[in-house]
C-alpha cells in the first residue's frame, strides 16, 4: 500500500478551491474509489455523483487532471505518479457543489427534440422486419451513457457558452440515432439546422475523443447530419468537408 | 417545518424500468403523475442489466410459447411462486418487448429481420431478447424517452423517507431533494413503490448505493407485508479481482455464448454435481454443451446454465475446498471458444462488447485470450412486497409495488431474464390500477403531525454533529455489510443467523449515536445516515425470515437444513410490524393452483 495525494475542488455555486487529501490506494483502484475512501476518512460531506461503478449509468462525470472522464473507470495506476491527482467538476454545467454539476440543462433540450415516429408496422401482427446490417449503425449511438461528457468539452458548450443555440454532441447523436433509426420517419433536418444550432459544431472532434463508449460522434453522427441539412452557403465546414470526401 | 407540496394522483416511486413503466401506463389512463428517483432520470439500476429480458416471443425456436415459459419459472422459483404472477408475466411479457420495439427499441435481429433471442440459465429454449450486453440500457432509454413525452413529473434526485398515510390507507410520501437538502410532500391518491433491491446491505454486491432497500422498508413501516425475504440472489459470476471492483457482474450471456467454468485443476466442475430436477435437460458431455450455445435444438444445455442458486453454491464449494483461483474464485473462460470458431476474438467482442471493455479496463484481462476470475455476489433479491397477482396492490390500500421491490413472480430463486420482464408486465399493471384506483377514491387528508416527525427525524444526525460518542454512517453501514455476507450469506445456519439479529440489534443502539457534519446540501454523509434505517429492517427481514424456513429451498441454503421438505412449498414466510413495534414472522400457505395450470407444468417437466 502507499500513499498518494490527492487535490479535489471543494465549494458551493462556483465559490471554491482545491483542497489536499491523502489516502492509501491499492492496485486496481480507480478514482472513484479513492473518493470514497477519502469521504469515509475525513470528508464525509463531500459531494459526488455516482451509481454503478461500473461505467454504465454516465453518472460519475467530473475531471481528472483537467481531463473530463469517468471516475469509475479511470483507474489510478493509468496516471502520473509523480503529482497529486485533481479531481474537478465539470465546467459545462452549473456548479452545485464539490464535483457535482446541474445537468438539468441536457434533459429540457433532449425534449425539445423531435421523439421517436415510427412507420406503420410491416406485419399483421404489429410487428416489423429489421436485418441486423441496418441496425447496427444506430447501435452504435444507442450505446451512450448520457454521462454528458462530449457536452462538457465542446468548445461551443464550454467557453462560448452557447447553450441557448446549441444542443451539443450528445444531442446530434441522439438526433441521428432518430434520423437513421430504420423504422423513423420523423425530419428532424429543419430543427437541426435552427432550433439545435448545427452549424455551431466545426468538427474539432474533442467530443469522440472523450467518448467512454468509443461513439465516433463527429465522423458517423454530425457529419451524415451536417450531409443532410447541407447547404454549402450556410454551413461552409460541411460543404468542405464534403467537398474533401468527394475527392478522396 | 419548511417544506414544498406537490400534489398527482398517482405518486410513482423508482424511475428503473418498473416505475417508468408504470408511469407511461398510469398517464395513458389520464392520471397526472408525479415519478420520483434518488439519482438523476435514466441512472437506475435497470440501467445496468446485461443479459436480456426473457419473452416466449418463439422467433429463434418456435417450440416456445407461454406455457413453457411459465413451467421453467415455476421450476425454477421451486415453485413457492405466486403462480397467478408467473402465469400473467410469461402470457403478456411478449407483446411488452413487442411495445418498446414501437417506442423506438432496437434489438439484436435474426436472419429473417426478427428479434434474436439468447440461451440463458433454467430457460428450456432461446428466449432473451437482448441488444449485445447492454439490454438494461436500450430499455431503460426507451422508456425514459417515450416517458418524458407522456406528461408526467418527474421529480429527480429526490429521496423519500416516509410514506404518509391516513385510517389504513395511503396518503401520499415525504421525502428530501439531494441537491439542495430541502423537504418536499407529495400528496397522492395511490402510490406505486418501484424502488429496486437489499444489495447494499452485503459487502460483496453488484448492486449500486442505491440498494438500501428503500421500498421494503417504506411499505414495512406504513404497514404493509413482506414476503419471501430469506431468498436473496446471489449470481455466481461477479468479478473478484481486483479488490476494488470486487461484485461487478460478469453477465451470464458469457455462459450462454460457450464460457465454461473450471476449477484451479482445469476441470470443469459443474459436470460433478447436477440435481436431479434438471439432470434430464443438462448436457451429457462438454461437446453436447457447446452445440447448445452454437444453436444445436436437439443438444441440451451445459451445466454452467443451471440456476444461479446451484452454480454459485458450487463455486464456493470449489473455493472453500481448495480448488479456486489465486484470488478466492473459480475461472471462467469464453476464449477457449478460439478452438471452435474461426474469427473468435472478434465473436466475442461482437456479442459481449461490455465485458470485454469492463476487464480491460478494470482488471487489465483481454477476455478472448485468457480466462476471468469470478466468484458469487450479492444480486437480486427475490423477496418483497406482498402484492395481489392482478393488481399489484400491497396489503395497504391504494399502496402498489412493481419490479425488484414486489415479491412473487420468482418464488425462491429468478431466472436471468425475468425481471426486465417482469418490471414491464407488472409496471404497466401496476400503473394500470394505481390509475384506475386514484379514479375511484378521493385525496386522504394528511396530519401535520405525521410530516412534522418525520422532518424532525430526518435532521437528528445534525443536531449530534460535535458530539463526543457520535458514530460515522459509513462505518456502521460497512459493519452491516460485513456481518450480513459473514452471517446471512450463501450459505447459512441457525446459530449464524441469531448472532446476525444480535448483532443488528447492536448496530441500531449505536446507530442512535450517528451524526453528520455539514450543510444539508448535497451531503453524502447525512443520506448515508438516512438510508441507515432502510438497510437495518431489510437486514432483519432476511434474518428473520431465513430462520423460520428450516429447510433449503432455491436462493435460501442452510447449512444444517440442507434438504429441501415437502412442507416448505406449502407457505411463503411473510414479516410485517406487530402491535408492540417488533417485526412479527409468519406463515401463509401458498394458494392452490388451479388444474390447467398444474396440468401445464405437468406437461413441461
Ligand atoms: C449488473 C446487473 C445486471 C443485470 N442483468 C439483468 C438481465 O440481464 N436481465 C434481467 O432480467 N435482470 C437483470 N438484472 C436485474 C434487473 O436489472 C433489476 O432487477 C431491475 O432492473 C430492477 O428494476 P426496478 O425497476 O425494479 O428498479 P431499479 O431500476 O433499480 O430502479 C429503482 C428506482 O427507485 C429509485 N429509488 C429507490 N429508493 C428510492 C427512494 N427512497 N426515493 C426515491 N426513489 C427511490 C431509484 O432512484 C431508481 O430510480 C441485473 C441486475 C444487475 C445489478
Ligand atoms: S466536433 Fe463539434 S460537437 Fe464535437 S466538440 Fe467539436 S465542435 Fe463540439
Ligand atoms: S455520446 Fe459519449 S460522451 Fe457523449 S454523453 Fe453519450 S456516452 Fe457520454
Ligand atoms: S458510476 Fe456509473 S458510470 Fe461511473
Amino acid at each position: 500500500m502507499t500513499t498518494r495525494p490527492f487535490r479535489i475542488f471543494r465549494g458551493a455555486s462556483g465559490a471554491g478551491a482545491l483542497r489536499e487529501y491523502a489516502t492509501e490506494v491499492s492496485e486496481g483502484m480507480v478514482v472513484l474509489d479513492a473518493v470514497h475512501q477519502i469521504q469515509a476518512e475525513s470528508a464525509g460531506d463531500l459531494a459526488v455523483r455516482w451509481n454503478c461503478k461500473a461505467g454504465k449509468c454516465g453518472s460519475c462525470s467530473a475531471e481528472v487532471n483537467g481531463v473530463p472522464r469517468l471516475l469509475c473507470m479511470t483507474r489510478l495506476e493509468d496516471l502520473p505518479a509523480d503529482r497529486p491527482v485533481t479531481i474537478e467538476p465539470m465546467r459545462a454545467f452549473p456548479h452545485v457543489r464539490d464535483l457535482v454539476t446541474d445537468v438539468s440543462w441536457n434533459y429540457e433540450v433532449k425534449r425539445q427534440i423531435t421523439p421517436f415516429t415510427p412507420r406503420p408496422p410491416d406485419a399483421p401482427d404489429g410487428t416489423w422486419r429489421m436485418q441486423q446490417s441496418d441496425v447496427d449503425r444506430v447501435q452504435e449511438f444507442r450505446k451512450c451513457i448520457e454521462c454528458f461528457l462530449c457536452q462538457d468539452t465542446c468548445h461551443v458548450l464550454r467557453d462560448h457558452r452557447l447553450h441557448e443555440a446549441f444542443v451539443g454532441p450528445r444531442f446530434l447523436v441522439h438526433a441521428a440515432a432518430l434520423e437513421m433509426h430504420p423504422l423513423d420517419v420523423a425530419d428532424r433536418t429543419a430543427d437541426l439546422r435552427k432550433a439545435h444550432g448545427i452549424g455551431y459544431c466545426n468538427i474539432t472532434k474533442c467530443c469522440t475523443t472523450v467518448c467512454p463508449e468509443g461513439i465516433r460522434i463527429t465522423d458517423n453522427a454530425i457529419i451524415p447530419l451536417k450531409e443532410r441539412v447541407v447547404d454549402a452557403l450556410w454551413d461552409p465546414v460541411a460543404g468542405l468537408a464534403r467537398l474533401v470526401r468527394r475527392r478522396t | 417545518m419548511d417544506h414544498q407540496a406537490v400534489e398527482h394522483d398517482v405518486l410513482v416511486i423508482g424511475a428503473g424500468g418498473a416505475g417508468l413503466r408504470a408511469a407511461i401506463e398510469a398517464a395513458a389512463a389520464g392520471a397526472s403523475v408525479g415519478l420520483v428517483c434518488k439519482s438523476l432520470l435514466g441512472k437506475a439500476h435497470t440501467v445496468m442489466a446485461e443479459g436480456g429480458v426473457a419473452a416466449a416471443l418463439a422467433n429463434v425456436d418456435d417450440r416456445d410459447d407461454w406455457r413453457v415459459h411459465f413451467a421453467d419459472t415455476m421450476r425454477g422459483g421451486q415453485y413457492v411462486n405466486n403462480w397467478r404472477m408467473a402465469e400473467l408475466h410469461a402470457r403478456e411479457a411478449p407483446a411488452r418487448v413487442r411495445e418498446l420495439e414501437a417506442w423506438g427499441a432496437l434489438f439484436d435481429r435474426t436472419p429473417d429481420g426478427r428479434i434474436l433471442q439468447r440461451n440463458f440459465g433454467g430457460h428450456r429454449y432461446p428466449r432473451l431478447a437482448h441488444v449485445g450486453d447492454r439490454t438494461g440500457l436500450e430499455m431503460i432509454r426507451t422508456l425514459q424517452d417515450h416517458g418524458v413525452h407522456q406528461g408526467m413529473d418527474v421529480h429527480m434526485e429526490c429521496t423519500i423517507l416516509t410514506l404518509l398515510t391516513d385510517g389504513g390507507r395511503v396518503a401520499g410520501a415525504f421525502g428530501y431533494d439531494r441537491e439542495r437538502g430541502r423537504f418536499r410532500l407529495f400528496r397522492a391518491r395511490a402510490v406505486v413503490l418501484a424502488t429496486g433491491g437489499i444489495g447494499r446491505a452485503y459487502r460483496i454486491t453488484s448492486n449500486s448505493w442505491e440498494y438500501t432497500g428503500d421500498g421494503h422498508a417504506l411499505a414495512y413501516d406504513a404497514g404493509a407485508e413482506l414476503q419471501d425475504m430469506e431468498f436473496v440472489q446471489f449470481h455466481p459470476t461477479g468479478m473478484v479481482w481486483p479488490p476494488s471492483v470486487r461484485g461487478i457482474l460478469v453477465t451470464e450471456g458469457v455462459r450462454g455464448e460457450g464460457g465454461v467454468l473450471r476449477n484451479s485443476e482445469g476441470r470443469r466442475f459443474m459436470f460433478d454435481d447436477i440435481p436431479e430436477n434438471y439432470r434430464a435437460q443438462t448436457a451429457a458431455s462438454e461437446e453436447e454443451g457447446w452445440r447448445y450455445t452454437q444453436g444445436d435444438r436437439d443438444a441440451r444445455r451445459p451445466p454452467e446454465l443451471l440456476t444461479r442458486d446451484h452454480v454459485a453454491r458450487c463455486i464456493l464449494r470449489e473455493v472453500r475446498e481448495g480448488r479456486g483461483s489465486p484470488h478466492g474464485g473459480v475461472y471462467l473462460d469464453i476464449a477457449w471458444i478460439r478452438e471452435r470458431l474461426p474469427g473468435a476474438a472478434e465473436h466475442i467482442r461482437r456479442k459481449l462488447p461490455s465485458m470485454y471493455h469492463q476487464f480491460k479496463e478494470l482488471a487489465g484481462i483481454d477476455i478472448t485470450t485468457t480466462p476471468m476470475e469470478v466468484g458469487p455476489t450479492t444480486h437480486y433479491i427475490m423477496g418483497g412486497i406482498r402484492v395481489d397477482g392482478d393488481s399489484q396492490m400491497s396489503t395497504l390500500p391504494g399502496l402498489f409495488a412493481a419490479g425488484e421491490c414486489a415479491a412473487g413472480l420468482h418464488g425462491a430463486n429468478r431466472l436471468g431474464g425475468n425481471s426486465l420482464s417482469d418490471l414491464l408486465v407488472f409496471g404497466k399493471r401496476a400503473g394500470e390500477h394505481a390509475a384506475a384506483w386514484a379514479g375511484a377514491h378521493p385525496p386522504a387528508p394528511i396530519g401535520p403531525d405525521q410530516v412534522e416527525a418525520a422532518a424532525r427525524r430526518a435532521l437528528e444526525p445534525f443536531d449530534r454533529a460535535g458530539s463526543g460518542d457520535a458514530e460515522s454512517p459509513y462505518r456502521l453501514q460497512q459493519e452491516l455489510q460485513g456481518m450480513m455476507q459473514d452471517e446471512v450469506g450463501i450459505v447459512r445456519t441457525e446459530g449464524q443467523m441469531r448472532r446476525a439479529l444480535e448483532g443488528l440489534a447492536a448496530l441500531r443502539r449505536r446507530a442512535a449515536r450517528v451524526a453528520v457534519e455539514g450543510h444539508r446540501e448535497y451531503n453524502p454523509g447525512w443520506h448515508a445516515a438516512l438510508d441507515l434505517a432502510n438497510l437495518f429492517t431489510v437486514s432483519e427481514a432476511v434474518a428473520r425470515s431465513a430462520l423460520e424456513r428450516e429447510e433449503s429451498r432455491g436462493g435460501h441454503f442452510r447449512d444444517d437444513r440442507p434438504e429441501k421438505t415437502a412442507e416448505g412449498a406449502t407457505f411463503n414466510v411473510v414479516v410485517r410490524r406487530g402491535a408492540d413495534g417488533g417485526m412479527e414472522v409468519i406463515r401463509r400457505p401458498v394458494a392452490p393452483m388451479p388444474q390447467e395450470l398444474q396440468e401445464v407444468i405437468d406437461a413441461n417437466a
